[in-house]
């Protein structure tokens, strides 16, 4: 507490913060969450603090709230929240303000909901614990809350338990939850990652929209540029614990000063209208072919009359070009990761055709179409859990073609070339997963797949968990492996805008179907389905703008 | 709801058929069988052993009395007892509520004892109690029943002589104050495994639950840790218990069979051996589908209150 604090007493700023420094626990990667922070905000105005995984933005707003967790010390600085020094004070009165003067929601709206509760009970508890109201007029107040966030019947939805809601009625129960006794800060935790695009939209219109009737002061986390664009009125940016840049939003947008704000802006992917160059490939016939696909779920059982059917996949079809990218975007439970499983076989498809190279695959048992497994090569999500952690990185490059047949000498030459080509030391060869980043964890997931020399690459999600600028990289990458190497793919995405970058064609899928198939160009500046078109305009912060493909001009 | 349930009547009556078949073959495999406590006594002629054998209906087929064993089981008759000619049923419940006494004081021995040692090592996660606790779970484990109970009776009944060594009442008193003071010891040797295992799950239930989201949106409402700890973290943390205390029934007959032993307790631990030495079979039979029964209705209530308690849960 050395530090000298400069108290601030201007009555237009709602919370105030000085110099903060806030101390990790020995052993971790560096010694403070954030070091000598300093900003405020505005009454009534919205101000996101953006910044990649690991910036202290979500230590910035645990700390204001004062739901840090115990080996986590504030080491120095001020924060003012209406005024008043709630560094150093007791943690009963730091209850009292919680919920009160300032409120929270979070990240994922069914995790964040007690699954043991109803809506209800939940709303109340935020009233009781402050001592507000009876019974009654708590119940009373509650439902009005519910009717407040838009949310359809609220007398039901205050009986009903968490998880019978969908993604954004969840995030609205929560945001009811936060206002129940009109904060007069609202603290934000990047409230719209978890929900789809069409959702993020609606929630992003509920939070201005209560903002300005409120006159509330909105702190906004979040690591999307896009949203940015979309609601703040002042910009925070962190890097690494430390503020490097703020100022008012479009001044940020615009005219970035710090260069990593202009590399973090430069590396957000913006939807573009403008078709790929595509790759000339002397073979024209389509890799891939896809006719009629179907994939219907079953659950329950037909003996006791519990018996579900959902259709997942509904008469899909598809036709993907030697050394050319289909993308397959769509919202959650669109079908597209079904589609995706279908494609490589790690389910049977209930009708259709998948021709692969000319050959039906669908109807093939997997001893026959283990040979050509090997062709057909699959990029995952999430980086973390798909390498096994107790495997060396040389042991998951080599052990897929090892099993195929390949001698274990050459395997592990073209393991070693491979990690040297995806752009990471060949001495990674010989190390475990956790020594390595995201990033770096999808480039070992890339390698693995080009292993085999697939002809076919499927990537689900592959740079979803992944921060922007490196979001950018392994787009980047996964463009020049294809030019040289002339490998279709696959690319099943939620973000339009990721799909706008590195895709020659598009499908848009809704409910199982295809509604919708062509290129950026046309998606994006000429939808033809409505449903596309309402997609393409949830995006957050974008009008299709006229520059060319990111991933493709570095 | 009645889907689930009869689903389960059927797989429970498949269970119970395997149950038995096991325990009537392992039974018929004990050399000497039936019979073999009667030629122990130097008056009992061939002639007596085979006219008694026809009487009890042993020289039929195995399967044959198998079947008709099930087949009686089935309309209610589970039989007579070989060493004193009462039904089992009757004798059954002669000694089940001893037994129940036993289970049910040092179940909430173990779930109230267990489930606060089980919190306080997560909420004080890493200190000396946490690290006591760690060390004392694992000596209870280790330590096999019958030796605490020989060490108590030492210790508490001989040395000190506050407690009873053994018997459920002191001939003559029978007052409630007597029963529970004969209980004390058994149904706290019985339970120290349990406190054990119970704290030791708690402890995990009780940490993955305080590292849920939802504790911290209570705590950003401004709930008080005290409700955020009981209502939101135990409240969830006791979920997967529901199952737990299902899955150790058998496990606290078994124990209750050694205690029963160890303390003189006239309960079914003790029926069961003394009909064991005394190759009363049907009795054997009767407390082997009693303890199936038993076994497989514990688990039945733990899933339907688990579906009752949890929301997202449909039993079908």
């Amino acid at each position: 507490m050395t530090a000298k604090i400069q108290t601030v007493d201007k009555p237009d700023v709602a919370l105030s913060v000085r110099g903060l420094t806030v101390k990790l626990p020995k052993g971790m990667e560096r010694a403070h969450a954030v070091e000598n922070i300093s900003f405020d905000l505005h009454r009534g105005q919205i101000l996101c603090v953006i910044g990649e995984s690991g910036s202290g933005k979500s230590v910035t707003a645990n700390t204001i709230m004062g739901i840090l967790p115990k080996a986590i010390d504030i080491t120095g600085g001020s924060i003012q929240l209406e005024g008043r020094e709630i560094v150093g004070m007791g943690p009963e009165a730091l209850r009292s303000l919680r919920g009160r003067v300032v409120s929270m929601i979070f990240q994922d709206p069914l995790s964040a909901l007690n699954p043991l509760m109803t809506v209800g009970a939940q709303i109340d508890e935020a009233m009781q614990a402050h001592g507000v109201g009876t019974s009654t007029s708590r119940r009373e107040r509650g439902i009005e809350l519910l009717t407040e966030v838009g949310l359809p019947d609220p007398e039901l939805m205050y009986h009903q338990y968490p998880f019978r809601l969908s993604g954004g009625q969840r995030q609205r129960v929560m945001i009811a939850m936060a206002l129940a006794l009109e904060p007069t800060i609202l603290i934000a935790d990047e409230p719209t990652t978890a929900l789809d695009v069409t959702t993020q939209a609606q929630i992003l219109e509920l939070i201005r929209e209560i903002q300005r009737r409120k006159g509330m002061s909105v702190l906004f986390i979040t690591h999307d540029f896009g949203v940015v664009a979309e609601i703040a009125d002042e910009v925070v940016v962190m890097e690494k614990g430390h503020v490097v840049e703020q100022g008012s939003a479009s001044a940020v947008l615009t005219e970035p000063t710090h260069p990593y704000t202009q590399r973090l802006i430069a590396a957000v992917p913006h939807l573009t209208g403008v078709d790929r160059v595509a790759l000339q490939t002397e073979n024209t016939d389509p890799i891939l072919k896809v006719e009629g696909l179907v994939k219907t779920y079953h659950s329950g059982s037909r003996i006791f009359g519990t018996h579900r059917v959902v259709p997942a996949v509904r008469n899909v079809s598809l036709e993907l070009a030697p050394g050319q990218t289909l993308g397959v975007v769509g919202e959650s439970g669109s079908g597209k990761s079904s589609l995706g499983r279908l494609l490589v076989k790690l389910m049977d498809a209930d009708g259709g055709k998948i021709l692969f190279d000319g050959t039906d695959i669908a109807p093939l048992h997997e001893a026959k179409f283990r040979p050509l497994r090997q062709k057909v090569q699959m990029i995952f999500q999430d980086p973390f859990a798909s390498l096994n952690p107790r495997m060396t990185i040389g042991r998951i490059l080599t052990v897929g073609p090892v099993a195929h047949g390949m001698a274990v000498a050459k395997a592990r030459d073209e393991a070693r070339a491979l990690l040297d080509h995806v752009g990471l030391d060949s001495r990674a060869f010989d190390r475990y997963p956790h020594e390595f980043s995201g990033g770096q964890r999808q480039r070992i997931g890339i390698a693995r797949a080009l292993m085999f020399k697939p002809k076919l690459l499927i990537a689900d999600e592959a740079v979803s968990a992944l921060d922007v600028s490196i979001q950018a990289q392994i787009l980047q990458l996964l463009d020049r492996i294809q030019r040289e190497t002339g490998v279709s793919m696959i690319f099943i995405t939620h973000d339009l805008r990721v799909a706008s970058q590195i895709c020659d064609r598009i499908a848009v899928m809704q409910k199982g179907q295809v509604v919708e198939q062509g290129p950026p160009s046309q998606i994006f500046l000429d939808p033809q389905s409505a449903y596309t078109r309402e997609l393409v305009a949830a995006i957050p912060g974008e009008q299709p703008a006229s520059s060319g493909p990111v991933a493709v001009d570095f | 709801m009645p889907a689930f349930l009869l689903k389960r009547f059927m797989q429970s009556i498949v269970l119970l058929v395997i149950v038995s078949i096991i325990g009537f073959v392992v039974l018929n495999l004990i050399p000497g069988g039936p019979l073999a406590q009667y030629a122990l006594d130097p008056g009992m002629t061939e002639a007596d052993k085979a006219r008694l054998a026809e009487q009890l209906g042993l020289n039929r087929p195995i399967l044959v009395q198998y079947f008709d064993w099930a087949w009686r089981l089935l309309q209610g008759d589970w039989g007579t007892s070989f060493r004193d000619g009462n039904s089992v049923l009757s004798v059954i419940g002669r000694h089940v509520l001893a037994t129940f006494l036993l289970m049910g004081s040092s179940t909430a021995i173990a779930i109230g004892i267990g489930t606060w040692i089980g919190i306080r090592g997560a909420t004080h996660r890493y200190s000396i109690f946490d690290y006591a606790a760690t060390v004392g779970a694992m000596v209870a484990l280790s330590i096999p029943t019958f030796w605490f109970g020989l060490i108590g009776i030492y210790v508490f009944a001989l040395r000190l002589g506050w407690l009873p060594a053994g018997n459920m009442y002191t001939i003559g008193d029978g007052s409630v104050l007597d029963y529970l003071h004969h209980l004390i010891m058994p149904s706290v040797v019985l339970a120290l495994v349990h406190i054990a295992i119970w704290s030791r799950y708690m402890r995990t239930a009780t940490l993955d639950a305080i590292s849920q989201e939802f504790v911290k949106t209570a705590r950003a409402k401004g709930v008080t840790e005290r409700r955020v700890l009981m209502k939101h973290v135990v409240g969830c943390a006791l979920l997967p218990m529901i199952t737990l205390a299902g899955v150790q029934l058998p496990s606290l007959l078994t124990g209750a069979l050694v205690t029963e032993t160890v303390f003189t307790w006239p309960g079914m631990g003790r029926l069961f051996l003394d009909s064991l030495g005394y190759s009363d079979y049907p009795v054997v039979m009767g407390l082997l589908m009693f303890s199936a029964i038993l076994t497989i209705v514990g688990n039945l209530i733990a899933d339907i209150a688990v579906a009752l308690i949890d929301p997202r849960i449909r039993l079908a």
